[in-house]
Parts: structure tokens; sequence; C-alpha cells
């Protein structure tokens, strides 16, 4: 993957120092033109910690000076977050709570439009825009494992081996996803879409990045993952049927398949043997699991009314 | 708190949760194996995959008690 084109002043300049490897300290005080700047700046440096770019040099991924930019975004980031944040009327007890707290977050549904409504050209947006996140499906969350106590880390190990395909790579969930990319014609290069990204999607990243990279978000990590898989199950079934109304390719539409038995699985593991006891063993960690299911859910609510919104749906 | 995890758990409105290799026998009599780590057994009988839990069961009327 190369680095993304530039949104504004700062990706421009953080773009143009990467690939020239010579980053002036300044670079850490600098600031964005607008949130879509700020967001792919953002990706872009946490995309280090991941694959990486190759017309950037890989010594430059623990660089102070991109450190300190990346802070001062995460700073920003983090206060819009905690801003945004509205809390469960109750936690206790915890998965009746939590389950309760996800179902009660309202926001408009891509899957259902995709099920009826969605022509082609709109189906294949999606996919570029998803494929973001999905061709690295489960990677943010791996950055959590060993900031865990025994028993929520025995049970999320369980939770990422089924993601990275149980021992299989045909059954790897990103391996599946970039098969239906293949099958659809599209790019199933890791990051080959990041231009056609809305910042929403790219604030969806990003969220997952930063609460995985910082031992302290290791609460919103797992309530992130949690809320993640417990509005996956009957959507993906949703997707399923749409793409086949739409006769695409079985590979995509059995990416979604996937997704229907696994996230069924995957929502009461995190939810009962992630989060809950997590939370028993540190009860200061409990708001951190629901801002990170709040952000979870908030955030695929704005990506949703932008995709939406632009398919005048 | 035990250091063992129970092999199968009874999930509240949920499904049964199965840890390990099994072989499971749905309504129709098939024997189905275990793919996973842990897998999901219908309990609802709504399932559209079943002997697997698909989430269906959260369609269903609400039956949970809502303190506000």
């Amino acid at each position: 993957m190369l680095v993304p084109k530039a949104r504004g002043g700062l990706s421009a300049r953080v773009f143009a120092e990467l690939r020239s490897g010579v980053l002036e300290p300044s670079l850490c005080s600098a600031e964005p033109d607008s949130d879509a700047d700020a967001h792919l700046v953002l990706w872009t440096l946490y995309e280090q910690h991941y694959r990486g770019f190759e017309d950037v040099d890989p010594r430059l991924e623990w660089h102070p000076t991109l450190i300190g930019l990346r802070g001062a975004l995460e700073e920003w980031f983090t206060d819009l977050l905690v801003g945004r944040y509205r809390p469960p009327a109750r936690t206790d007890p915890f998965a009746e709570s939590f389950f309760a707290y996800v179902e009660d977050h309202d926001g408009p549904s891509v899957a259902t439009f995709v099920q009826r409504e969605a022509d082609r050209e709109q189906v294949l947006e999606l996919l570029r825009v998803r494929s973001l996140y999905q061709l690295h499906e489960a990677d943010p969350t791996t950055w959590a494992i060993p900031r865990l106590p025994v028993r929520p880390q025995v049970a999320l190990m369980a939770l990422q081996f089924d993601e990275y395909g149980s021992g299989s790579p045909h059954r790897q969930h990103a391996h599946l996803f970039a098969r239906g990319m293949d099958a659809c014609h599209l790019d199933p290069a890791y990051g080959a879409y990041v231009d056609d990204a809305p910042a929403e999607a790219l604030a969806q990243n990003n969220a997952m990045s930063m609460f995985g990279l910082h031992r302290r978000w290791r609460g919103a990590a797992v309530g992130h993952l949690a809320a993640f898989e417990a509005v996956s199950s009957l959507p993906s079934r949703q997707m399923a049927q749409g793409l086949r109304r739409l006769g695409m390719p079985e590979e995509i539409a059995a990416y979604y398949l996937e997704h229907v038995e696994a996230d069924a699985v995957h929502e009461q593991l995190a939810v009962r043997d992630i989060c809950q006891p997590l939370v028993e063993q540190e009860p200061d960690l409990t708001e951190d699991v629901f801002l990170g299911a709040f952000t979870c859910l908030d955030l695929e609510a704005r990506t949703a009314r932008t995709l939406l919104g632009g398919w005048a749906a | 708190m035990s250091d063992q995890l129970p092999d199968i758990v009874v999930c509240p409105e949920g499904p049964i949760l199965v840890r390990g290799d099994h072989l499971v026998q749905d309504e129709a009599g098939s024997v189905h194996r275990t793919t996973r780590p842990v897998s999901a057994v219908c309990r609802c009988g709504k399932s559209g995959i079943a002997p697997w839990c698909d989430g269906t069961h959260k369609l269903g009327p609400k039956r949970r008690k809502r303190a506000r």
C-alpha cells in the first residue's frame, strides 16, 4: 500500500515528510484543516503499526515527532468521543444491562437498506468503504490481549482464534472478505480503497486502533468489541439476503453468512466471558466498557447516515 | 472464582454455549460437528441455521424486564 491522497494541509505535509523521511519537529503542533484531514493523518499514523506503506521507511514507526503528532490528534479525538458519550441508566447486572444498552441505541441501518433497496453500485461502494476494516478484521482488538487479566484474556483468545480462522486460512474472516471482494471484481489488496473512505469510516477505524493501542483504553477496546459483535448477526443475515437479491457472487454472501453464525457466539463470549469478568475484577473500567460500546454504535450510525445520505436513501 | 470454565453454558434469553469439539444432533436427527472453539446452539427454536444460533431470539417480543 502507498500513502493515501491528502485531504487537507496537515495530511499533505505529513505525507510529504513521511515519504521523504525528513520530519520537522514543528509537525507535532501542526493543526488539521478539517475532521477529514485529521482522521486521515491519524489513520495513516496508526497504519504504520499494522502493515505500513511501501513508500515510507519502516523505521519511522516509532519516530518521536510522529508519536507527538499522534498524541495531539488522539487528545482531540478522545475529547470528541467522551463529549458524545451517553452513559447507561444501569450497569448491574452487567450482561443484561449491556445487551439492553446496545439494543436501545437507535441508528440508521445500512444492512436493512442493502437487504431491501440498494442497487449493485451502492453495494460495491459499501464494500469498498467496509474493506478498510474488514481486510484486517479483528487486528485492532488483538492489541488488547496482553493488557487483560486471565479470565477475559482466555475468552478473548478463543474469540480471536475464531476470527483468524480457527487454524484454517480459508476460514479467516479478513481472507473471506478478500475472496468476496475479488469475486466482485474489486481490488482485495489491503488498504486499496482508503481514498474512497469517508471521514466517518476513518473515524471508526481510528477509534478501534486508539482503544487497542492504549493500555488505559483496554476497557473501551473490549466494550467496543462486544457492541460490534452484538449488532452483527442479524444485520449480517440482511446483508447476505441483499447480496443474493442482487445476484452478487456467493463468495461475498458467504462472508456475511459466516458472521451470522460466528457473531451469535462472539456476542455472548464478548459480553459474558470478556467484559463481565473484566468489570468484576476491575470495576473502575465499567464506564470505559460502555464508552467503547457507545463509540462503536455512534460512529457506525454516523457512517450509515453519510452513506445513506449520499444514496438519498 | 473457580479456574475451571464450564463446558456448557446456558445464556439467559440466548443460546447454549458449547465449548470444545462436539457432535450436536438437531431436531430432525441430523448430526453436526462443532467447528469453533465455542459454538452457540439455538434454544429458541427459531434459528434459520439450526442447530446453531443466528441471533433470531432477539427478534421475539420483549421479555426483558427493563429497570429504568
